[in-house]
Protein backbone atom coordinates (compact mmCIF):
# COMPACT_ATOMS: atom_id res chain seq x y z
CA UNK A 1 0.00 0.00 0.00
CA UNK A 2 1.40 3.42 -0.64
CA UNK A 3 1.23 5.42 2.43
CA UNK A 4 1.90 8.68 0.50
CA UNK A 5 1.61 9.27 -3.00
CA UNK A 6 4.89 10.54 -4.69
CA UNK A 7 4.96 13.92 -6.25
CA UNK A 8 5.89 12.53 -9.57
CA UNK A 9 3.54 9.70 -9.47
CA UNK A 10 -0.11 10.21 -11.32
CA UNK A 11 -1.83 9.49 -7.77
CA UNK A 12 -5.04 7.85 -7.80
CA UNK A 13 -6.09 6.42 -11.29
CA UNK A 14 -9.33 4.86 -12.39
CA UNK A 15 -9.94 2.41 -15.26
CA UNK A 16 -12.26 2.79 -17.26
CA UNK A 17 -14.16 0.82 -20.20
CA UNK A 18 -15.44 1.83 -23.42
CA UNK A 19 -17.79 0.16 -25.31
CA UNK A 20 -17.70 -0.33 -29.30
CA UNK A 21 -20.77 -2.26 -31.53
CA UNK A 22 -19.04 -1.09 -34.48
CA UNK A 23 -17.72 -4.81 -35.89
CA UNK A 24 -14.26 -5.59 -36.27
CA UNK A 25 -13.21 -8.01 -38.68
CA UNK A 26 -10.07 -9.56 -37.33
CA UNK A 27 -6.75 -11.13 -39.47
CA UNK A 28 -7.86 -14.60 -38.81
CA UNK A 29 -11.47 -14.04 -40.50
CA UNK A 30 -13.70 -13.97 -37.95
CA UNK A 31 -15.67 -10.98 -36.74
CA UNK A 32 -16.46 -9.57 -33.28
CA UNK A 33 -19.52 -7.87 -33.31
CA UNK A 34 -18.88 -5.75 -30.52
CA UNK A 35 -16.15 -5.58 -27.92
CA UNK A 36 -15.06 -3.45 -25.03
CA UNK A 37 -11.64 -1.85 -24.06
CA UNK A 38 -10.38 -1.25 -20.67
CA UNK A 39 -8.37 1.96 -20.46
CA UNK A 40 -6.36 4.18 -18.18
CA UNK A 41 -5.53 7.58 -19.04
CA UNK A 42 -3.11 10.27 -17.15
CA UNK A 43 -2.17 14.18 -17.54
CA UNK A 44 -4.85 16.52 -19.88
CA UNK A 45 -5.56 16.20 -23.21
CA UNK A 46 -4.97 20.06 -24.58
CA UNK A 47 -6.73 21.88 -26.72
CA UNK A 48 -5.82 20.85 -30.22
CA UNK A 49 -5.86 17.32 -29.21
CA UNK A 50 -2.09 17.57 -30.27
CA UNK A 51 -0.57 15.97 -27.14
CA UNK A 52 -1.90 12.33 -26.71
CA UNK A 53 0.77 9.38 -26.19
CA UNK A 54 -0.29 6.03 -26.62
CA UNK A 55 1.69 3.52 -24.54
CA UNK A 56 1.66 0.08 -25.52
CA UNK A 57 1.42 -2.88 -23.47
CA UNK A 58 3.73 -5.95 -23.62
CA UNK A 59 2.86 -9.94 -22.83
CA UNK A 60 1.94 -9.65 -19.20
CA UNK A 61 0.91 -5.69 -19.18
CA UNK A 62 -2.47 -4.30 -18.95
CA UNK A 63 -3.76 -0.51 -19.39
CA UNK A 64 -2.71 -0.14 -15.61
CA UNK A 65 1.01 1.71 -16.38
CA UNK A 66 0.95 4.19 -14.35
CA UNK A 67 -0.55 5.27 -10.58
CA UNK A 68 -2.31 3.47 -8.45
CA UNK A 69 -5.77 2.31 -8.39
CA UNK A 70 -6.62 2.29 -5.13
CA UNK A 71 -4.75 3.02 -1.98
CA UNK A 72 -4.78 -0.27 -0.90
CA UNK A 73 -2.78 -1.38 -4.31
CA UNK A 74 0.44 -2.58 -3.15
CA UNK A 75 2.64 -1.74 -6.25
CA UNK A 76 2.28 1.57 -8.63
CA UNK A 77 1.39 0.50 -12.72
CA UNK A 78 3.98 -1.23 -14.30
CA UNK A 79 5.61 1.94 -16.15
CA UNK A 80 5.00 4.12 -13.25
CA UNK A 81 8.84 4.71 -13.36
CA UNK A 82 8.43 6.66 -16.82
CA UNK A 83 5.44 7.93 -16.43
CA UNK A 84 4.15 10.71 -14.19
CA UNK A 85 4.60 14.48 -13.75
CA UNK A 86 8.25 15.21 -14.39
CA UNK A 87 9.03 11.85 -15.48
CA UNK A 88 10.51 10.83 -18.94
CA UNK A 89 6.79 10.50 -20.16
CA UNK A 90 5.96 14.14 -18.40
CA UNK A 91 1.72 13.74 -17.62
CA UNK A 92 1.99 18.05 -17.28
CA UNK A 93 2.78 18.10 -21.18
CA UNK A 94 1.32 15.27 -22.51
CA UNK A 95 -1.80 13.29 -22.47
CA UNK A 96 -1.43 9.43 -22.18
CA UNK A 97 -3.50 6.81 -22.61
CA UNK A 98 -3.07 2.98 -21.92
CA UNK A 99 -5.58 0.34 -23.22
CA UNK A 100 -5.86 -3.07 -22.46
CA UNK A 101 -5.39 -5.00 -25.44
CA UNK A 102 -8.35 -6.98 -26.99
CA UNK A 103 -7.65 -10.76 -25.75
CA UNK A 104 -6.17 -9.53 -22.26
CA UNK A 105 -7.60 -10.42 -19.26
CA UNK A 106 -8.00 -6.83 -17.80
CA UNK A 107 -11.52 -6.00 -18.58
CA UNK A 108 -10.81 -5.63 -22.40
CA UNK A 109 -13.05 -8.47 -24.38
CA UNK A 110 -10.91 -11.49 -23.85
CA UNK A 111 -11.24 -15.06 -23.19
CA UNK A 112 -12.09 -14.46 -19.77
CA UNK A 113 -15.43 -12.72 -20.43
CA UNK A 114 -18.58 -13.20 -21.19
CA UNK A 115 -19.27 -14.25 -25.11
CA UNK A 116 -23.09 -12.46 -25.85
CA UNK A 117 -24.07 -15.06 -28.77
CA UNK A 118 -23.46 -18.29 -26.11
CA UNK A 119 -24.10 -16.27 -22.66
CA UNK A 120 -20.91 -18.21 -21.29
CA UNK A 121 -16.60 -17.38 -21.10
CA UNK A 122 -15.01 -17.26 -24.58
CA UNK A 123 -12.26 -19.62 -22.65
CA UNK A 124 -10.73 -20.96 -25.87
CA UNK A 125 -12.89 -19.70 -28.26
CA UNK A 126 -11.89 -16.28 -28.22
CA UNK A 127 -10.44 -15.42 -31.62
CA UNK A 128 -6.42 -15.05 -32.10
CA UNK A 129 -5.67 -11.89 -32.44
CA UNK A 130 -2.77 -10.40 -34.27
CA UNK A 131 -0.65 -7.24 -33.83
CA UNK A 132 -2.22 -5.75 -36.49
CA UNK A 133 -5.99 -6.41 -34.82
CA UNK A 134 -4.55 -4.39 -32.28
CA UNK A 135 -3.42 -1.08 -33.89
CA UNK A 136 -7.01 -1.04 -35.76
CA UNK A 137 -8.73 -1.11 -32.33
CA UNK A 138 -6.42 1.40 -30.55
CA UNK A 139 -6.83 3.51 -33.90
CA UNK A 140 -10.51 3.56 -33.36
CA UNK A 141 -10.02 3.77 -29.86
CA UNK A 142 -8.00 6.61 -30.58
CA UNK A 143 -10.49 8.81 -32.74
CA UNK A 144 -13.39 8.16 -30.43
CA UNK A 145 -11.59 10.09 -27.58
CA UNK A 146 -11.88 13.51 -30.25
CA UNK A 147 -7.84 12.46 -31.31
CA UNK A 148 -6.59 12.66 -35.08
CA UNK A 149 -3.52 11.62 -34.43
CA UNK A 150 -1.08 10.22 -31.66
CA UNK A 151 1.62 12.34 -31.00
CA UNK A 152 4.07 9.41 -29.65
CA UNK A 153 3.33 6.23 -29.76
CA UNK A 154 5.79 3.83 -26.67
CA UNK A 155 6.59 0.77 -26.00
CA UNK A 156 8.90 -1.89 -24.93
CA UNK A 157 8.90 -5.78 -26.01
CA UNK A 158 5.62 -6.57 -27.36
CA UNK A 159 4.83 -2.98 -27.14
CA UNK A 160 7.37 -1.62 -29.30
CA UNK A 161 6.29 -4.30 -31.62
CA UNK A 162 2.73 -2.60 -31.88
CA UNK A 163 4.62 0.60 -32.46
CA UNK A 164 6.12 -0.65 -35.69
CA UNK A 165 2.61 -2.20 -36.82
CA UNK A 166 1.37 1.49 -35.84
CA UNK A 167 4.18 3.20 -38.25
CA UNK A 168 3.09 0.70 -40.70
CA UNK A 169 -0.62 0.61 -40.54
CA UNK A 170 -0.83 4.39 -40.23
CA UNK A 171 1.85 6.03 -41.04
CA UNK A 172 0.35 9.38 -41.41
CA UNK A 173 -1.43 9.31 -37.61
CA UNK A 174 1.82 8.98 -35.71
CA UNK A 175 4.36 11.67 -35.17
CA UNK A 176 7.11 10.13 -32.83
CA UNK A 177 7.59 5.66 -32.61
CA UNK A 178 9.56 5.05 -29.87
CA UNK A 179 10.26 1.07 -29.92
CA UNK A 180 12.31 -0.18 -26.81
CA UNK A 181 13.76 -4.08 -26.67
CA UNK A 182 11.74 -5.01 -29.60
CA UNK A 183 12.44 -7.14 -32.64
CA UNK A 184 11.08 -7.38 -35.86
CA UNK A 185 9.68 -10.65 -36.06
CA UNK A 186 10.33 -13.73 -33.67
CA UNK A 187 13.40 -15.95 -34.56
CA UNK A 188 12.87 -20.03 -33.67
CA UNK A 189 13.95 -19.64 -30.71
CA UNK A 190 11.71 -17.03 -29.15
CA UNK A 191 8.66 -19.26 -30.68
CA UNK A 192 10.27 -22.42 -28.87
CA UNK A 193 9.90 -20.55 -25.59
CA UNK A 194 6.44 -20.01 -26.32
CA UNK A 195 5.59 -23.16 -27.11
CA UNK A 196 7.03 -24.40 -23.93
CA UNK A 197 5.14 -22.36 -22.07
CA UNK A 198 1.33 -22.98 -23.91
CA UNK A 199 2.35 -26.50 -23.54
CA UNK A 200 2.74 -26.84 -19.74
CA UNK A 201 -0.43 -24.60 -19.64
CA UNK A 202 -2.26 -26.84 -21.89
CA UNK A 203 -0.89 -29.87 -20.39
CA UNK A 204 -2.47 -28.77 -16.98
CA UNK A 205 -5.07 -31.46 -16.24
CA UNK A 206 -7.07 -28.35 -14.75
CA UNK A 207 -6.76 -26.29 -18.35
CA UNK A 208 -10.08 -28.81 -18.98
CA UNK A 209 -9.24 -27.90 -23.30
CA UNK A 210 -9.07 -24.05 -21.95
CA UNK A 211 -12.92 -24.35 -20.12
CA UNK A 212 -11.40 -24.04 -16.88
CA UNK A 213 -13.75 -20.79 -16.23
CA UNK A 214 -16.73 -23.29 -16.52
CA UNK A 215 -15.49 -25.69 -14.57
CA UNK A 216 -14.37 -23.11 -11.79
CA UNK A 217 -10.97 -24.17 -11.42
CA UNK A 218 -7.45 -22.49 -13.19
CA UNK A 219 -4.56 -24.48 -14.66
CA UNK A 220 -2.56 -23.11 -11.89
CA UNK A 221 0.57 -25.26 -12.58
CA UNK A 222 0.75 -25.17 -15.95
CA UNK A 223 0.31 -21.32 -15.50
CA UNK A 224 2.86 -20.80 -13.06
CA UNK A 225 5.64 -22.88 -14.79
CA UNK A 226 5.12 -21.18 -18.25
CA UNK A 227 5.71 -18.24 -16.27
CA UNK A 228 8.89 -19.14 -14.49
CA UNK A 229 10.10 -19.92 -18.12
CA UNK A 230 9.10 -16.38 -19.13
CA UNK A 231 11.20 -15.10 -16.08
CA UNK A 232 14.33 -17.25 -17.25
CA UNK A 233 14.29 -14.98 -20.42
CA UNK A 234 13.40 -12.11 -18.78
CA UNK A 235 16.85 -12.26 -16.54
CA UNK A 236 20.38 -12.13 -17.80
CA UNK A 237 22.64 -14.80 -16.69
CA UNK A 238 24.50 -12.07 -14.90
CA UNK A 239 21.53 -10.46 -13.18
CA UNK A 240 20.55 -13.95 -11.84
CA UNK A 241 24.02 -14.16 -10.50
CA UNK A 242 24.16 -11.34 -9.11
CA UNK A 243 20.56 -11.14 -7.76
CA UNK A 244 20.86 -14.68 -6.52
CA UNK A 245 24.28 -16.34 -7.03
CA UNK A 246 24.04 -20.10 -5.50
CA UNK A 247 22.76 -18.56 -2.18
CA UNK A 248 20.62 -21.28 -0.17
CA UNK A 249 17.18 -20.34 1.06
CA UNK A 250 17.92 -22.13 4.55
CA UNK A 251 22.01 -22.18 4.29
CA UNK A 252 22.18 -25.66 3.72
CA UNK A 253 21.59 -28.46 1.08
CA UNK A 254 18.03 -30.35 1.75
CA UNK A 255 18.93 -33.30 -0.74
CA UNK A 256 15.15 -33.34 -1.63
CA UNK A 257 13.70 -31.63 -4.34
CA UNK A 258 11.87 -28.58 -2.98
CA UNK A 259 13.64 -25.73 -3.07
CA UNK A 260 17.23 -25.45 -2.00
CA UNK A 261 18.16 -22.29 -3.90
CA UNK A 262 16.94 -19.27 -3.61
CA UNK A 263 16.50 -18.80 -7.60
CA UNK A 264 13.85 -21.23 -7.00
CA UNK A 265 12.09 -19.61 -4.35
CA UNK A 266 11.84 -16.58 -6.91
CA UNK A 267 11.19 -18.48 -9.87
CA UNK A 268 8.05 -20.36 -7.61
CA UNK A 269 6.80 -17.03 -6.16
CA UNK A 270 6.86 -15.40 -9.29
CA UNK A 271 4.91 -17.99 -11.10
CA UNK A 272 2.66 -18.21 -8.53
CA UNK A 273 1.79 -14.34 -8.12
CA UNK A 274 1.03 -14.22 -11.80
CA UNK A 275 -1.51 -17.22 -11.42
CA UNK A 276 -3.04 -14.87 -9.10
CA UNK A 277 -3.45 -11.79 -11.87
CA UNK A 278 -3.51 -13.18 -14.85
CA UNK A 279 -5.35 -15.94 -16.97
CA UNK A 280 -3.78 -18.88 -18.78
CA UNK A 281 -6.11 -18.49 -22.64
CA UNK A 282 -4.94 -14.96 -22.66
CA UNK A 283 -1.69 -16.06 -22.09
CA UNK A 284 -1.84 -18.63 -24.85
CA UNK A 285 -3.29 -16.05 -26.86
CA UNK A 286 -0.80 -13.67 -26.49
CA UNK A 287 2.39 -16.03 -27.43
CA UNK A 288 0.70 -16.84 -30.70
CA UNK A 289 0.40 -12.85 -31.22
CA UNK A 290 3.90 -12.90 -30.83
CA UNK A 291 4.76 -15.46 -32.90
CA UNK A 292 2.60 -14.27 -35.91
CA UNK A 293 4.05 -10.66 -35.69
CA UNK A 294 6.17 -10.29 -38.92
CA UNK A 295 5.02 -6.95 -40.34
CA UNK A 296 7.32 -7.02 -42.98
CA UNK A 297 6.18 -10.23 -44.60
CA UNK A 298 3.12 -8.42 -46.61
CA UNK A 299 6.19 -6.18 -47.96
CA UNK A 300 7.98 -9.10 -49.84
CA UNK A 301 10.06 -9.51 -46.18
CA UNK A 302 11.31 -6.06 -46.95
CA UNK A 303 11.33 -3.77 -43.65
CA UNK A 304 12.67 -1.06 -44.84
CA UNK A 305 9.73 -0.85 -47.50
CA UNK A 306 7.37 -1.62 -45.11
CA UNK A 307 8.22 1.34 -43.17
CA UNK A 308 9.03 3.54 -45.86
CA UNK A 309 5.75 5.24 -45.59
CA UNK A 310 5.68 6.92 -42.40
CA UNK A 311 7.16 10.26 -42.19
CA UNK A 312 7.45 9.20 -37.76
CA UNK A 313 10.70 9.82 -36.13
CA UNK A 314 11.88 7.11 -34.50
CA UNK A 315 13.63 6.35 -31.28
CA UNK A 316 14.84 2.74 -30.95
CA UNK A 317 16.47 1.62 -27.65
CA UNK A 318 18.25 -2.47 -26.86
CA UNK A 319 19.91 -3.25 -23.56
CA UNK A 320 23.09 -4.77 -24.22
CA UNK A 321 21.86 -7.75 -21.82
CA UNK A 322 18.85 -8.82 -23.74
CA UNK A 323 18.80 -12.00 -24.88
CA UNK A 324 15.52 -12.41 -25.66
CA UNK A 325 15.30 -9.33 -27.77
CA UNK A 326 18.87 -8.73 -27.87
CA UNK A 327 20.09 -5.86 -29.44
CA UNK A 328 20.89 -7.20 -33.27
CA UNK A 329 17.25 -7.69 -33.03
CA UNK A 330 16.60 -3.54 -32.61
CA UNK A 331 19.62 -3.45 -35.50
CA UNK A 332 17.72 -4.76 -38.03
CA UNK A 333 14.87 -2.33 -37.30
CA UNK A 334 17.69 0.18 -37.40
CA UNK A 335 19.28 -0.50 -40.38
CA UNK A 336 15.53 -0.93 -42.28
CA UNK A 337 14.90 2.45 -40.92
CA UNK A 338 18.19 3.61 -42.76
CA UNK A 339 17.36 2.01 -45.46
CA UNK A 340 14.19 3.91 -45.69
CA UNK A 341 15.94 7.42 -44.58
CA UNK A 342 14.04 7.65 -41.78
CA UNK A 343 14.50 9.84 -38.99
CA UNK A 344 15.84 8.18 -35.77
CA UNK A 345 18.35 7.61 -33.00
CA UNK A 346 19.21 4.29 -32.40
CA UNK A 347 20.61 3.64 -28.31
CA UNK A 348 22.05 0.54 -26.89
CA UNK A 349 21.77 1.15 -23.24
CA UNK A 350 24.28 -0.84 -21.19
CA UNK A 351 22.52 -2.89 -18.35
CA UNK A 352 22.81 -6.18 -17.12
CA UNK A 353 19.12 -6.95 -16.18
CA UNK A 354 17.97 -8.67 -19.50
CA UNK A 355 14.68 -8.32 -21.17
CA UNK A 356 13.48 -6.82 -18.06
CA UNK A 357 15.72 -3.31 -18.09
CA UNK A 358 13.19 -1.59 -20.41
CA UNK A 359 10.76 -1.31 -17.19
CA UNK A 360 13.93 -0.63 -15.04
CA UNK A 361 15.06 3.37 -14.22
CA UNK A 362 18.46 2.76 -15.56
CA UNK A 363 20.78 6.81 -15.77
CA UNK A 364 21.37 6.37 -18.95
CA UNK A 365 18.42 4.61 -20.49
CA UNK A 366 16.12 7.54 -18.82
CA UNK A 367 18.48 10.57 -19.50
CA UNK A 368 18.26 10.15 -23.31
CA UNK A 369 13.63 8.94 -22.91
CA UNK A 370 13.47 12.10 -20.89
CA UNK A 371 15.59 14.38 -23.07
CA UNK A 372 14.19 12.72 -26.43
CA UNK A 373 10.42 13.07 -25.09
CA UNK A 374 11.65 16.86 -24.01
CA UNK A 375 12.20 17.41 -28.12
CA UNK A 376 8.35 16.01 -29.00
CA UNK A 377 7.22 18.45 -26.54
CA UNK A 378 8.79 21.20 -27.72
CA UNK A 379 7.11 20.10 -30.84
CA UNK A 380 3.59 21.06 -28.99
CA UNK A 381 1.86 24.49 -29.92
CA UNK A 382 2.55 27.09 -27.02
CA UNK A 383 6.20 25.35 -26.72
CA UNK A 384 9.30 27.32 -26.95
CA UNK A 385 10.86 25.82 -30.16
CA UNK B 1 43.65 19.32 -55.58
CA UNK B 2 42.09 23.16 -54.87
CA UNK B 3 42.78 25.68 -51.96
CA UNK B 4 40.18 27.68 -52.95
CA UNK B 5 39.65 31.15 -51.95
CA UNK B 6 36.92 30.38 -49.57
CA UNK B 7 38.85 27.74 -47.83
CA UNK B 8 41.10 30.60 -45.87
CA UNK B 9 38.29 33.11 -45.01
CA UNK B 10 37.96 32.92 -41.54
CA UNK B 11 34.33 31.44 -40.29
CA UNK B 12 32.86 33.65 -37.41
CA UNK B 13 29.58 34.43 -36.84
CA UNK B 14 28.08 30.89 -36.51
CA UNK B 15 29.95 30.01 -33.41
CA UNK B 16 31.18 26.77 -35.54
CA UNK B 17 34.90 25.85 -34.59
CA UNK B 18 36.85 26.76 -37.68
CA UNK B 19 37.75 22.84 -38.39
CA UNK B 20 33.95 21.88 -38.46
CA UNK B 21 32.84 25.34 -40.37
CA UNK B 22 35.46 24.09 -43.22
CA UNK B 23 33.69 20.65 -43.71
CA UNK B 24 30.35 22.49 -43.10
CA UNK B 25 31.85 24.47 -45.87
CA UNK B 26 32.42 21.39 -48.17
CA UNK B 27 29.03 19.86 -47.82
CA UNK B 28 26.56 20.47 -50.31
CA UNK B 29 22.63 21.63 -49.13
CA UNK B 30 20.44 19.14 -49.11
CA UNK B 31 23.26 16.65 -49.19
CA UNK B 32 22.96 13.60 -47.31
CA UNK B 33 26.03 13.45 -45.10
CA UNK B 34 27.23 10.45 -41.83
CA UNK B 35 29.39 11.63 -39.31
CA UNK B 36 31.70 8.94 -38.04
CA UNK B 37 32.38 9.61 -33.93
CA UNK B 38 29.74 13.16 -33.99
CA UNK B 39 30.82 13.59 -30.63
CA UNK B 40 27.47 15.39 -29.19
CA UNK B 41 26.18 16.31 -32.66
CA UNK B 42 27.63 20.37 -32.97
CA UNK B 43 28.14 19.62 -36.79
CA UNK B 44 25.41 17.37 -37.19
CA UNK B 45 22.64 20.36 -35.86
CA UNK B 46 24.74 22.66 -38.03
CA UNK B 47 24.05 20.97 -41.26
CA UNK B 48 20.58 20.07 -40.47
CA UNK B 49 19.89 23.73 -39.93
CA UNK B 50 22.24 25.46 -41.87
CA UNK B 51 22.81 23.40 -44.95
CA UNK B 52 19.27 21.27 -45.05
CA UNK B 53 21.40 18.17 -44.43
CA UNK B 54 20.09 14.77 -43.93
CA UNK B 55 22.44 13.48 -41.59
CA UNK B 56 23.67 10.72 -39.56
CA UNK B 57 25.78 10.27 -36.58
CA UNK B 58 27.34 7.22 -35.18
CA UNK B 59 28.95 8.01 -31.79
CA UNK B 60 29.77 5.25 -28.85
CA UNK B 61 30.08 7.84 -25.62
CA UNK B 62 27.12 7.58 -24.05
CA UNK B 63 27.37 11.44 -22.80
CA UNK B 64 27.50 12.59 -26.43
CA UNK B 65 24.95 10.13 -27.30
CA UNK B 66 22.62 12.15 -24.76
CA UNK B 67 23.67 15.32 -26.06
CA UNK B 68 22.75 14.30 -29.87
CA UNK B 69 19.79 13.57 -28.77
CA UNK B 70 19.00 16.57 -26.69
CA UNK B 71 20.02 18.00 -30.26
CA UNK B 72 17.08 16.13 -32.31
CA UNK B 73 20.14 14.43 -34.16
CA UNK B 74 19.92 11.37 -35.78
CA UNK B 75 23.03 9.41 -33.70
CA UNK B 76 23.45 5.59 -33.81
CA UNK B 77 25.18 4.47 -30.46
CA UNK B 78 27.55 2.06 -32.28
CA UNK B 79 31.53 1.82 -32.21
CA UNK B 80 32.64 2.97 -35.51
CA UNK B 81 34.61 0.34 -36.29
CA UNK B 82 32.16 -2.72 -36.21
CA UNK B 83 29.19 0.30 -37.16
CA UNK B 84 30.09 1.22 -40.20
CA UNK B 85 30.05 -2.33 -41.77
CA UNK B 86 26.83 -3.20 -39.73
CA UNK B 87 24.60 -0.29 -40.42
CA UNK B 88 25.32 1.18 -43.88
CA UNK B 89 24.92 0.23 -47.54
CA UNK B 90 26.69 1.27 -50.17
CA UNK B 91 26.37 4.23 -52.03
CA UNK B 92 24.42 5.38 -49.77
CA UNK B 93 25.52 9.05 -48.78
CA UNK B 94 27.21 11.81 -50.50
CA UNK B 95 29.73 12.53 -48.11
CA UNK B 96 31.11 10.30 -44.75
CA UNK B 97 32.87 12.67 -42.29
CA UNK B 98 34.89 11.54 -39.74
CA UNK B 99 36.30 14.41 -37.53
CA UNK B 100 39.64 13.52 -35.12
CA UNK B 101 38.80 10.29 -35.07
CA UNK B 102 41.39 8.73 -37.96
CA UNK B 103 44.28 8.63 -35.78
CA UNK B 104 42.68 6.43 -33.06
CA UNK B 105 41.39 4.07 -34.84
CA UNK B 106 42.14 0.52 -35.51
CA UNK B 107 42.57 0.53 -39.13
CA UNK B 108 42.73 4.04 -40.65
CA UNK B 109 43.05 2.22 -44.45
CA UNK B 110 40.52 0.11 -43.90
CA UNK B 111 38.34 2.87 -42.56
CA UNK B 112 38.71 5.32 -45.05
CA UNK B 113 38.06 2.42 -48.01
CA UNK B 114 34.63 1.75 -45.88
CA UNK B 115 34.13 5.46 -45.91
CA UNK B 116 34.22 5.49 -49.63
CA UNK B 117 32.02 1.87 -49.89
CA UNK B 118 29.45 3.89 -48.18
CA UNK B 119 29.44 7.96 -49.72
CA UNK B 120 30.71 9.27 -52.69
CA UNK B 121 32.46 11.39 -51.08
CA UNK B 122 34.94 11.57 -47.44
CA UNK B 123 36.39 14.04 -45.16
CA UNK B 124 38.67 13.55 -42.97
CA UNK B 125 40.30 15.89 -40.27
CA UNK B 126 43.56 14.65 -38.31
CA UNK B 127 46.66 15.97 -36.43
CA UNK B 128 49.41 16.75 -38.11
CA UNK B 129 52.54 14.58 -37.00
CA UNK B 130 54.96 16.84 -38.98
CA UNK B 131 54.12 20.12 -37.53
CA UNK B 132 57.49 21.84 -36.61
CA UNK B 133 56.45 21.72 -32.85
CA UNK B 134 56.12 17.72 -33.12
CA UNK B 135 59.50 17.47 -35.48
CA UNK B 136 61.53 19.73 -32.36
CA UNK B 137 60.04 17.45 -29.66
CA UNK B 138 61.12 14.39 -31.48
CA UNK B 139 63.91 15.44 -33.65
CA UNK B 140 66.23 17.81 -31.16
CA UNK B 141 65.11 16.95 -27.44
CA UNK B 142 64.19 13.40 -28.84
CA UNK B 143 60.78 12.72 -26.78
CA UNK B 144 57.47 11.62 -28.42
CA UNK B 145 55.62 14.88 -29.13
CA UNK B 146 53.16 16.30 -26.75
CA UNK B 147 51.38 19.35 -27.85
CA UNK B 148 47.99 20.57 -27.42
CA UNK B 149 47.02 18.75 -30.33
CA UNK B 150 48.62 15.85 -28.75
CA UNK B 151 48.25 15.90 -24.90
CA UNK B 152 48.81 12.31 -24.17
CA UNK B 153 51.98 10.58 -23.34
CA UNK B 154 52.81 7.99 -25.18
CA UNK B 155 51.78 5.25 -22.83
CA UNK B 156 48.40 6.64 -22.38
CA UNK B 157 47.51 7.73 -25.81
CA UNK B 158 44.72 6.95 -27.41
CA UNK B 159 46.01 8.18 -30.92
CA UNK B 160 47.14 4.77 -32.36
CA UNK B 161 47.85 5.82 -35.68
CA UNK B 162 49.30 9.27 -35.66
CA UNK B 163 50.28 10.51 -39.38
CA UNK B 164 51.53 13.29 -41.20
CA UNK B 165 49.93 15.41 -44.57
CA UNK B 166 52.53 13.73 -46.59
CA UNK B 167 51.67 10.05 -45.10
CA UNK B 168 48.09 10.49 -45.78
CA UNK B 169 48.67 11.39 -49.24
CA UNK B 170 50.73 8.58 -50.12
CA UNK B 171 48.32 6.12 -48.56
CA UNK B 172 45.54 8.08 -50.46
CA UNK B 173 47.58 7.51 -53.72
CA UNK B 174 48.01 3.79 -53.00
CA UNK B 175 44.54 3.27 -52.69
CA UNK B 176 43.86 5.20 -55.54
CA UNK B 177 42.08 7.99 -53.62
CA UNK B 178 41.77 11.35 -54.98
CA UNK B 179 42.17 14.41 -53.13
CA UNK B 180 39.78 16.92 -54.03
CA UNK B 181 40.22 19.21 -51.33
CA UNK B 182 43.00 20.17 -48.50
CA UNK B 183 43.50 22.65 -45.48
CA UNK B 184 45.07 23.06 -42.58
CA UNK B 185 44.29 24.84 -39.65
CA UNK B 186 46.54 25.98 -36.42
CA UNK B 187 45.98 24.05 -32.79
CA UNK B 188 42.78 27.02 -31.89
CA UNK B 189 41.54 25.61 -35.34
CA UNK B 190 41.76 28.53 -36.95
CA UNK B 191 42.34 29.11 -40.33
CA UNK B 192 45.60 29.20 -41.28
CA UNK B 193 47.52 32.08 -42.61
CA UNK B 194 49.18 32.03 -46.01
CA UNK B 195 52.72 30.57 -45.10
CA UNK B 196 50.93 27.73 -43.53
CA UNK B 197 48.83 27.01 -46.63
CA UNK B 198 52.63 27.30 -48.34
CA UNK B 199 54.10 24.39 -45.87
CA UNK B 200 50.99 22.73 -45.01
CA UNK B 201 52.73 19.68 -43.61
CA UNK B 202 55.37 21.97 -41.22
CA UNK B 203 52.90 24.54 -40.49
CA UNK B 204 49.59 23.21 -40.26
CA UNK B 205 48.81 21.09 -37.02
CA UNK B 206 45.15 20.08 -38.08
CA UNK B 207 44.73 18.55 -41.37
CA UNK B 208 41.11 18.61 -43.19
CA UNK B 209 40.69 16.54 -46.42
CA UNK B 210 37.99 16.22 -48.26
CA UNK B 211 38.56 12.73 -51.07
CA UNK B 212 36.94 10.60 -53.20
CA UNK B 213 37.49 7.52 -55.49
CA UNK B 214 39.73 8.13 -58.68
Amino acid sequence: MPETIADDSVGIVETQTAHFSEALILECGKTLDAYDIAFETYGELNADASNAILICHALSGDQHAAGYNSMDDKKAGWWDSAIGPGKAIDTNQFFVVCINNLGGCKGSSGPNTINPETGKYWGPDFPIVTVKDWTLCQYRFMLSLGIKHWCAVVGGSLGGMQVLQWTIDYPDLIKHAIVIAAAPKLSAQNIAFNEVARQSIMSDPDFCDGHYLEKNTVPRRGLMLARMLGHITYLSDDAMRDKFGRELREGKLNFGFDVDFQVESYLRYQGRSFVDRFDANTYLLMTKTLDYFDPASAYNDDLALALKQTDARFLVISFTSDWRFAPERSQEIVKSLLQAEKQLSYIEIDANQGHDAFLIPIPHYMNVFTSHMKTIANELPGMPS
Amino acid sequence: MSESKADLVMNGGDGLRADLAIIADWIKTDSKVLDLGCGDGTLLAYLRDKRNVLGYGLEISPFDVEDCVDKNINVIQADLNDGLKAYFTDNSFDCVIMSQTLQATEKPDELIEEMLRVGSEGIVTFPNMAHWRARLQLGLMGIMPVTKNLPNQWFNTPNVHLCTLNDFEVLCNKHRIEILQRTVVDHSHRKGSWLMNLFPNLLGEIAIYRFCRE
